[in-house]
């Protein structure tokens, strides 16, 4: 299968070809935000961490090495304790072009947004000239998520999604699956699709470091609730089950390290791989986008809706109701699998061609709506440190 | 015909995509939606809840999405209502606080 993208200096596939401004910190997100602001293809994201951990520069500098993103504009205050030049220099490596303006060096705010309109028209313009090629699907990767889940989430648009990943694994794409606390009670299922040995003693490591965050005495918490179990789900295991199942059946090539300032970007060479990170919305998407996945395919059962500034984002529900009153909102209906109309893999396969058609250029509707969330996460090093898992 | 899935071939339970009503035949599809098995329901069960397949000796592991997601603690027999009042998690038992929060 082939779809048409935009391919970059350092190799890999974009799908869309923005300008990106970056605040580095959140004191010179406004200028940012006026900098893009009504200017097509262009977005602004910033972190709300601080300005002296280093886990939110890898995060961003990801972010901006993302083939999605044409250029990069780093707009910072500049008294950060990130610096904006190592950060250029990283994202340099990718042969993108990066450019730097500091609020305190050109003199006000109102100097630094005209200033970096300009740099970033220039850009825009550059990015008009590069044109779509027809590239061989294994250039593209794409991240899996779940969020608003209900009982139909483990029947119908997680098994529908894990079917769609094993056509694109089998099609020699890159897949990325984070959130490791849904992994805990099916961690050795997953690990039995570990690729080798010391893949499997990753995949092990990647849940039970994740569970010992979560169940520390006095700040423990229920892996299971009481909705869990009147929605059909009787054991820890199952519900874990149906979380992973998204990710499908092939061997797992690795676990993309992603802490102490190091994030590990998806290998251009295809096959599944799971990322350290989080399970909460936002910021595991954006732990995804800096691995440089393209795409981000979505289970919801309730709805959720929301976008990303640099992937598109496919939404899938399974859930009837949610179809009937937020298909406006849904790029693809999995309901029909919990009406008995459709097979699990004959919507794994439309969600497949929906890709294939968002990878080469159709909108998401979170797309057309301009929806550009974009949040980072950063590990509580400390806690790390207690627990031994630094 | 009320439908449950199965997810894998080596499933013992399948789960029901409508409420089910006791004594109501069972259509059981695979994921290609191919009709595996032909079943009377023994008890209701809601929408997302599980059937058994076959009878499940009492200690047997219950298996859905091709992977052990418990074990029976009862005996088992086919078209009964597969749940917490016969299985039991080989990894976390339900606590009180999860069974008593709504």
């Amino acid at each position: 299968m082939e779809f048409q993208g935009f391919v970059r200096p350092d190799g890999r596939a974009g799908v869309r070809n923005r300008v990106l401004v970056v605040a580095t910190s959140d004191c010179a997100e406004p200028a940012a935000r006026l900098i893009a602001q009504g200017m097509d293809d262009v977005v602004s994201v910033t972190q709300h961490l601080g300005c002296i951990a280093l886990e939110t520069v890898t995060t961003l500098v990801g972010a901006a090495k993302n083939p999605n993103i044409f250029a990069t504009l780093l707009v910072s205050m500049g008294c950060e304790g990130i610096e904006a030049a190592p950060m250029m220099s990283e994202i340099e490596k990718t042969g993108k072009p990066v450019a730097i303006v500091r609020i305190q060096e050109i003199g006000s705010i109102r100097k630094t947004v005209a200033r970096g309109r300009e740099i970033v028209q220039k850009m825009l313009a550059e990015a008009q000239q590069q044109k779509r090629e027809t590239l061989d699907l294994s250039q593209l990767a794409v991240g899996l998520k779940c969020g608003g889940s209900d009982t139909t989430s483990g029947i119908a648009a997680n098994p529908a999604i894990g079917a769609m990943a094993d056509m694109l694994v089998d099609a020699g794409a890159s897949v990325v699956m984070i959130e490791p606390i849904e992994a805990i009670g099916a961690e050795e299922f997953l690990a039995s699709r570990a690729a080798n040995n010391s893949v499997k003693k990753q995949v092990l490591k990647w849940v039970s470091d994740e569970e010992k965050r979560w169940t520390v005495p006095g700040a423990s918490v229920d892996f299971m609730c009481r909705g869990n179990i009147d929605g059909g789900l009787t054991t820890l295991e199952e519900k874990a089950l149906g979380a992973i199942h998204k990710g499908g059946h092939r061997p797992i090539q690795g676990v993309l390290k992603n802490k102490r300032g190091f994030l590990e970007m998806v290998p251009q060479s295809g096959g599944f791989y799971l990322q350290e990170g989080t399970h909460e919305e936002i910021p595991a998407i954006t732990y995804m986008a800096a691995a440089g996945v393209n795409i981000i395919v979505f289970a919801t059962g309730r709805g959720g809706v929301f976008g990303h500034a640099i992937c598109p984002v496919v939404r899938v529900t399974g859930n009837p109701e949610t179809w009937a009153r937020m298909n406006e909102d849904m790029d693809i209906n999995a309901s029909t699998i919990m009406e008995g109309k459709e097979s699990i893999e004959g919507v794994g396969k439309r969600i497949l061609d929906e890709v294939v058609a968002v990878a080469s250029g159709k909108s998401t509707i979170s797309e057309e709506l301009g929806l550009d969330n974009f949040a980072v996460w950063k590990y509580d090093t400390r806690l790390e440190a207690l627990l031994g898992l630094l | 015909m009320k439908k449950a899935l199965t997810m894998d071939v080596k499933d013992n339970v399948g789960t029901a995509i409508s409420a089910i009503t006791a004594g109501e035949e069972v259509e059981v599809l695979s994921t290609k939606q191919e009709v595996v098995q032909r079943i009377k329901a023994k008890d209701s069960l809601p929408l997302g809840h599980k059937i058994a397949l076959m009878d499940i000796q009492k200690g047997n592991e219950i298996k859905k999405y091709g992977a052990v997601i418990g074990k029976a603690v009862k005996d088992i027999t086919v078209g009964q209502y597969v749940h917490i009042h016969n299985v039991e998690s080989n990894r976390m038992p339900l606590t009180e606080h999860m069974l008593g929060y709504k």
